[in-house]
C-alpha cells in the first residue's frame, strides 16, 4: 500500500500541474493488482484471468463515461491526448474526406493558432494529404468564441478541431456554443480537452461534442493513458483506425489494453468526479490570490489570457523586465515552467503568447504556475515571496528596467538584434 | 539542464552590476565606452560599460543584463575579465573560453557570443568617442552569427 500522502517537505514547490500532476496514491493502490495477481490479457475471453482484466477496464470504462457524461460504449482508450487527438483529427478527416486519398480539395478544417501541437501537426500534415485548414487568430484575451468560428465556416468544412481551455493560459473557449453551431452546420466537432476534464463539469450531451480528447496524467492517473469520446448517436460518429491489428477498442485502437494504465485512469476519473467542484474552488481562491498579491507587490506584472474566462488552476503571468528562464533559475524552490525562448529547443518564445498578440518581449518574461491537489496555502505564500525576490533581483540587472526608470518607451529602440 | 556552479554562483553574485550614471550621463562622457547588444525579442540584452583610461587601460566595468541565467553569468564573467586589461588585451578574449570557464553547453553559447560582441562593442564605442589613435591595432574584427 502507498502510505505517503503528499510530496516529500524537502522538494521544491509543484507549480507544473498543467505539465503533469503527481499520480493520486488511491490511484497507484488500484493499479498494482493488476500488474501481478489480475495480469490478465482483456482479449482473452475464455479464462479467469482475461475475464479479470476486462472487468477491471469496463469499471474504469464507466467511470471515465460518467465524468464526461458519456455512455462507457463511447469511450475508447489510448495512450493519451497526443494519440486522442491524432485518432480523432486523422481518423475523422480519412472518413469525412470530400475526395478520394491523392486528390486536393478533400475537405476544410478549422482549428485556432494557440492549439497544442498535438492539434497543429495533425491538421499540417493532413494539408500535405490535400485537406485545407483555417487556423483562426485568437483575440489578445485568448478566447475562441462560436462567432470566430462561425466566420471561419465554409461549404467544404468537415471538421473543426477547438481545445476546450488552453494549456498554457488556461483560457476557456465557448466550446458549448461552438458545439451547437458545428451540430446546426453537420460539421464534426472535436475539442482535445486535456487540460478541462476533470478539474471542470462535463457533459458532451449538452455541450454538443462529437469528439473529446483527454490524459491520466493531467488529472492524477497514470501517464500512456487517455481516452477518445467519440458519439454513438445524432450523428453516430466514424473514424478511420490509425493502428491495425486485433480490432480492440471498437476496432479504432488495436492493441492489446494497458490494463493497470486504464484501471489507474477510471480510478482517477471517479475521483476527479467526486473532488472537482470542492478542489475547483479552493484551487481558484489561491490562484487569485497568488495573482493578485504578485501585482499588489511588483510593478509592470501582466496576467496573461481573459481574467475571469480561466481555469481555476492556471496562471502565466509576465514580470516586465525579467526573462523567464533566468526568473526560474531564481525561484529553484518553485517547479513552474516559462514561455521564455530559452526554456525551448528552438529559442523562440511561446507561439501561444505570440499568437495573443503579447509582445515578444513579455512573452520572454513569463511563467507558468499551475496548481493541484495537494498545493497548499503555505505553497503559495511562499513561492509568492519567492517570485518577488527574484524579479527584484533580476530587475537589478535589468538593462531594460533601468531604460523604463528613465521613462524610455523600450517599444521605440532600434535594437542590434543577433 | 541543470546549471554549473559556477553559473549558479555569478547569478546569485554577479560581479559589477551597475553603471556609471545615466544613459544621458554616460553617452556624454569620452572615458566611458557602452556597448549593447541583443534584443528583448530575442530574449537577451547586455549592456557593458567600459571605464578606460588615457593609456587605454579598462580602469572599471560594468554590466547589465536581461537574459538567462548563463547570459548572466557570461557578462559578469567578462566583466572580471575585462578589469584592468588594456583594450586590446580585452580584444582578445573569446567566446571559447566563457564556454569552457563556466561549463556552458551547446544550447547556450549564443550567451557567450553575445558577452564577446558586448566587449568588442563597448571597446568600438570608447575608441569613437575618445578618438584613440588605432595605431596600435589591428583593425576590428568581424564577427558574424546566425
Amino acid at each position: 500500500m502507498i502510505s505517503s500522502n503528499s510530496p516529500t517537505s524537502n522538494s521544491p514547490i509543484y507549480l507544473d500541474h498543467a505539465a503533469t500532476t503527481r499520480c493520486d496514491p488511491k490511484v497507484v493502490d488500484a493499479m498494482l493488482p493488476y500488474f501481478t495477481e489480475m495480469f490478465g490479457n482483456a482479449g482473452s475471453r475464455n479464462h479467469q484471468f482475461g475475464w479479470q482484466a476486462e472487468d477491471g477496464i469496463e469499471i474504469a470504462r464507466e467511470h471515465a463515461a460518467k465524468l464526461i457524461g458519456a455512455q462507457a460504449k463511447e469511450v475508447i482508450f489510448t495512450s493519451g491526448s497526443t494519440e486522442s487527438n491524432n485518432l480523432a483529427i486523422k481518423g475523422a478527416a480519412e472518413i469525412y474526406a470530400r475526395a478520394a486519398a491523392g486528390q486536393t480539395g478533400r475537405g476544410h478544417i478549422i482549428t485556432a493558432a494557440h492549439e497544442h501541437k498535438a492539434v497543429l501537426d495533425p491538421i499540417r500534415r493532413l494539408m500535405r494529404e490535400g485537406f485545407d485548414a483555417t487556423f483562426i487568430q485568437p483575440p489578445a484575451d485568448g478566447v475562441i468564441t462560436a462567432e470566430m468560428v462561425k466566420a471561419a465556416l465554409r461549404p467544404d468544412t468537415i471538421l473543426v478541431s477547438i481545445m476546450w481551455a488552453n494549456n498554457e493560459l488556461g483560457t476557456i473557449n465557448e466550446v458549448p456554443q461552438i458545439g451547437r453551431l458545428c451540430h446546426e452546420k453537420e460539421v464534426i466537432f472535436h475539442t482535445d480537452a486535456t487540460q478541462w476534464v476533470g478539474k471542470m463539469p462535463t457533459n458532451v450531451e449538452a455541450d454538443q461534442i462529437d469528439l473529446l480528447s483527454w490524459s491520466g496524467h493531467k488529472m492524477y492517473g497514470p501517464k500512456g493513458v487517455g481516452g477518445l469520446y467519440v458519439r454513438r448517436r445524432k450523428p453516430r460518429v466514424r473514424l478511420e483506425a490509425l493502428q491495425d491489428g486485433g480490432g480492440q477498442e471498437r476496432g479504432m485502437r488495436s492493441g492489446t489494453q494497458n490494463v493497470s494504465g486504464i484501471v489507474g485512469f477510471g480510478k482517477a476519473c471517479e475521483l476527479c468526479f467526486n473532488e472537482m467542484e470542492s478542489e475547483g474552488k479552493r484551487l481558484l481562491a489561491m490562484r487569485d490570490r497568488l495573482e493578485t498579491e504578485l501585482k499588489k507587490r511588483i510593478e509592470v506584472t501582466v496576467v496573461n489570457g481573459h481574467p475571469t474566462k480561466r481555469l481555476p488552476n492556471i496562471s502565466n503571468i509576465s514580470f516586465g523586465f525579467v526573462e523567464g528562464e533566468s526568473l526560474m533559475m531564481g525561484v529553484r524552490e518553485i517547479a513552474c515552467s516559462s514561455g521564455s525562448a530559452c526554456t525551448s529547443a528552438s529559442l523562440e518564445p511561446s507561439y501561444v503568447l505570440k499568437s495573443l498578440g503579447i509582445g515578444d518581449d513579455l512573452a520572454h518574461s513569463s511563467l507558468r504556475l499551475s496548481l493541484g491537489r495537494w498545493t497548499t496555502e503555505a505553497e503559495i505564500d511562499s513561492a509568492i515571496v519567492m517570485i518577488e525576490t527574484a524579479v527584484n533581483h533580476l530587475r537589478r540587472l535589468s538593462p531594460l528596467y533601468d531604460l523604463h526608470k528613465e521613462g524610455v518607451d523600450l517599444s521605440k529602440i532600434v535594437w542590434q538584434a543577433h | 539542464m541543470a546549471y554549473s556552479n559556477k553559473v549558479i554562483e555569478h547569478y546569485e553574485n554577479p560581479r559589477n552590476v551597475g553603471a556609471f550614471g545615466t544613459s544621458k550621463e554616460v553617452a556624454a562622457r569620452k572615458d566611458i565606452g557602452i556597448g549593447i547588444v541583443g534584443a528583448p525579442e530575442c530574449g537577451d540584452v547586455m549592456q557593458l560599460q567600459i571605464k578606460v583610461s588615457e593609456q587605454g587601460i579598462i580602469e572599471d566595468a560594468k554590466f547589465k543584463c536581461f537574459g538567462c541565467g548563463s547570459a548572466i553569468a557570461s557578462s559578469s564573467l567578462a566583466t572580471e575579465w575585462i578589469k584592468g586589461k588594456t583594450v586590446d588585451e580585452a580584444l582578445t578574449i573569446r567566446n571559447t573560453q566563457i564556454v569552457e570557464e563556466l561549463s556552458l553547453p551547446p544550447v547556450k553559447i549564443h550567451c557567450s557570443v553575445l558577452a564577446e560582441d558586448s566587449i568588442r562593442s563597448a571597446i568600438e564605442d570608447w575608441k569613437k568617442k575618445s578618438g584613440a589613435s588605432p595605431a596600435s591595432q589591428s583593425p576590428m574584427p568581424v564577427t558574424q552569427h546566425a
